[in-house]
């Protein structure tokens, strides 16, 4: 005789969850009594947005699956952004919300919501389970289906009458999963295969995009192989890096709205590109039509969805990123590319290098992001808020492997990283964790100071402090005139706030304190905040203008 | 930009409909019709949708339906040889008297059944295409019609090609 409730615990150990982060409430009573002698640990975070974040931070920094936990009504709506977050860069999640008894659904009860109607865009799949002796089955489909092929957040809701509802029988939850609609093709297709290594072997000026897909699929060093065998140049999307090292002699840096000059040119005048676990978003494409315009393109995929999404491809194959890099690599034979495109790209690379270079007596956001790049030495786990900070620890610090990085790509959840953060920290407690955050971003999810000091979660957050919405007003004085509407924000005495939760801080004024600053805090045993008051009116350089090719970068003025 | 004539097998399990429809209308697509049923297969139904966009936008729309965990398969027939139908049911305006009997005629001209006679009005059953039953019910409008109730088209590929499970 087991209840739901029960169930449900035993099946989340049963899959290897070690920690879930969650926010009790009136329908998810019968699991948080089964909690309470559980094995698993429960973190309790301070709102639930916090929760379904920590879970999708946990999830990039170990490459397993993220829990949460919500009450129906608020708690469940609470999630649904994180949710949407999740989908939109392919982080496994399982999301589990109670909901009102199966007798009141559908009767506006109190804090009912449809929370699985309200997430059916964003999430991969979700289960309302209205029958206890389902329960096992769900739990163990949906771990398998968020983790599995282009992964993704699953939802499960239980009412609370599934919760006490028991099984007098024991079900039988079958090891492997098989799904007639859901089967991931993994191997790419051997003549798809073949005819990429022909290409591949044939351009003279060929270049790789690689994006999130080689993290998520743990392939960077099947890339890695492929890049260094035939020479060829590396650029990643936001998502995708640390799948080659920052300091690579092959890597071009990051593509698109804010990359490098070298990664933007070599685009535009490759004649083969090579996008591998990457979608062609329109903040790395820029104008479609002048995105590559002289390459024929391979795309390499695990979503069939994505092929020709955007850009016609002329070369498909769907597949495990892994899997078909590791096909590919066996077809391939030492060739080196033509001196004259590695000329051409060094020339640009020496061109973004330059551009690189900032004012080292005022206290730029360039400077601090790179002496905290310095300090570290490679090592840590670098997560961001959204905005100009993002784009800044995105240029600047050195990276040297995939799941170092982690930062909302494609929908841009201001008050991301510093949840994110704490999910990253407990699932990676041996690494320096830090949050780059902006004074707005960090503004969104500030009350998980408490979680942090209640765990002792030794996350660093280093505010990047311009008193604005920086990046929109970057918008705001590169396209509006400089109308500031409503983008500036009054100093906010972070420090004070951080030591009113707990937290030591400190502020930093003056470029010469920077290092020390952060020695300070990364020697601190524990969470600690850095207000550093920066240039305020920086601007994030290169920029691509929105709908411009991506060749046609505004660079800046050069300090 | 056509109609195009989508056929979806999917797991009759809740929720399946909406996960599919939501796919055309995140896109400001409208669905020109739709029809649902159980089909030869125990626990799966399979979708008829009707909409109109470009080929590349529903190509793009067959991929992204092809991810629900719950749709087993997904065939754009549009542009195969099939056979389509739809059944309306129009109630017409038509007092007994020389209005009835035109009413009558035009339904024997179409293989239209009279499926209810009241005082004022009767009720048509007519089968076919979608332009047939159009048709129709442009003659009938002189007459008034009070009700129009149309299935949604369902539809079948010629021969012994099937939209089914088996890839
Ligand atoms: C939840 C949310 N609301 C609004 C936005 C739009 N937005 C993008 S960047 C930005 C400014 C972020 O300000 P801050 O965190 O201070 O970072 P900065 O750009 O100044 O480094 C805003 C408002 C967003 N991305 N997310
Ligand atoms: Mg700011």
């Amino acid at each position: 005789m087991k209840t739901g409730a029960k169930i449900l615990v035993e099946s989340l150990v049963h899959e290897g969850v070690d920690t879930i982060f969650g926010y009790p409430g009136g329908t998810v009573l019968p699991i948080y009594d089964e909690l309470y002698d559980s094995s698993l640990r429960h973190i309790l975070v301070r709102h639930e947005q916090a929760a379904v974040h920590a879970a999708d931070g946990y999830a990039r920094a170990s490459g397993r699956v993220g829990v949460c936990l919500a009450t129906s009504g608020p708690g469940a709506c609470n999630l649904v952004t994180g949710i949407a977050n999740a989908y939109m860069d392919s982080v496994p999640i399982v999301a589990i919300t109670g909901q009102v008894p199966t007798t009141l659904l559908g009767n506006d009860a109190f804090q009912e919501s449809d929370i699985t109607g309200i997430t059916l865009p964003i999430t991969k799949h979700s289960y309302l389970v209205n029958n206890v002796a389902e329960l096992g089955n769900v739990v163990h489909e949906a771990f398998y289906i968020a983790g599995t092929g282009r992964m993704g957040p699953v939802l499960i809701d239980i009412p609370k009458d599934v919760q006490t509802d028991v099984v007098t029988e024991p079900v039988a939850v079958p090891e492997k999963v098989s799904i007639r609609g859901y089967q991931p093709t993994v191997r790419g297709h051997p003549r798809q295969i073949e005819k990429a290594a022909s290409m591949i072997a044939e351009a003279q000026r060929p270049v790789i995009y690689a994006g999130g897909g080689v993290i998520a699929s743990g392939s960077d060093a099947e890339l890695m192989r492929l890049a260094e065998t035939l020479m060829i140049p590396v650029t990643t999307t936001l998502m995708g890096l640390g799948a080659i090292p920052s300091h690579h002699p092959l890597n071009l840096g990051m593509l698109g709205m804010h990359g490098t000059q070298s990664a933007n040119y070599a685009i535009t005048e490759c004649d083969l590109l090579i996008a591998i676990g990457a979608r062609f978003d329109d903040r790395v494409t820029g104008k479609l039509e002048s995105f590559a315009p002289n390459a024929q393109v391979i795309h390499i995929d695990i979503d069939p969805a994505e092929i020709g999404k955007n850009k016609a491809v002329d070369l498909p194959i769907v597949g495990d990123v892994g899997h078909v890099l590791k096909e590919i690599n066996k077809k391939l034979t030492e060739q080196k590319v033509q001196g004259p495109w590695n000329g051409r790209l060094s020339e640009w690379k020496r061109q973004s290098a330059e551009s690189e270079v900032f004012d080292t007596s005022l206290l730029t956001p360039q400077y601090i992001v790179r002496t905290l790049s310095d300090i570290l030495k490679g090592a840590g786990i670098i997560v961001t808020e959204v905005g100009q900070n993002q784009m800044w620890a995105a240029q600047y610090f050195s990276f040297t492997r995939p799941r170092q990085w982690i930062t909302s790509g494609g929908l841009g959840t201001m008050g991301y990283g510093f949840p994110a953060a704490i999910g990253a920290s407990i699932a990676c407690p041996d690494e320096t964790v830090i949050d780059i955050a902006g004074d707005g971003s960090f503004q969104m999810n500030i009350q998980e100071l408490a979680t942090v000091v209640q765990y002792d979660i030794p996350v660093k957050v280093m505010i990047l402090n311009n008193q604005y919405l920086g990046m929109v007003r970057q918008w705001q004085e590169l396209f509006y005139e400089k109308r500031y509407s409503y983008t500036e924000m009054p100093s906010v005495d972070f420090v004070g706030i951080a030591k009113a939760y707990g937290v030591p801080g400190i502020c930093v004024t003056d470029p010469a304190d920077v290092s020390d600053a952060i020695q300070e805090s990364l020697s601190h045993d524990g969470p600690f905040v850095l207000d550093f008051r920066i240039e305020r009116e920086e601007n994030v350089m290169p920029m691509v203008p929105a709908g411009a090719a991506i060749n046609e970068m505004i660079l800046g003025d050069k300090r | 930009m056509r109609p195009h004539t989508i056929s979806v097998l999917v797991e009759n399990r809740p929720g399946v409909l909406s996960r599919v429809a939501g796919l055309f209308t995140r896109r400001g697509f409208n669905i020109e019709s739709l029809a649902v049923g159980t089909c030869e297969e125990p626990g799966m139904s399979r979708i008829t949708a009707v909409v109109i966009a470009d080929d590349d936008i529903i190509e793009q729309v067959k991929k992204q339906l092809n991810k629900l965990i719950n749709v087993i398969k997904v065939s754009d027939i549009t542009y195969t040889d099939h056979v389509a139908r739809e059944i309306a049911l129009v109630k017409v305006a038509a007092e007994a008297g020389q209005t009835r009997a035109e009413v009558m005629q035009l339904a024997d001209n179409f293989r239209a059944r009279i499926i209810d006679v009241g005082t004022r009005s009767v009720v048509l059953e007519v089968t076919g295409d979608t332009g047939k039953i159009d048709a129709l019910v442009s003659l009938l409008q002189q007459y008034g019609i009070k009700e129009l109730v149309r299935t949604g088209k369902i539809a079948m590929t010629r021969g012994s090609k099937t939209v089914s499970s088996k890839k």
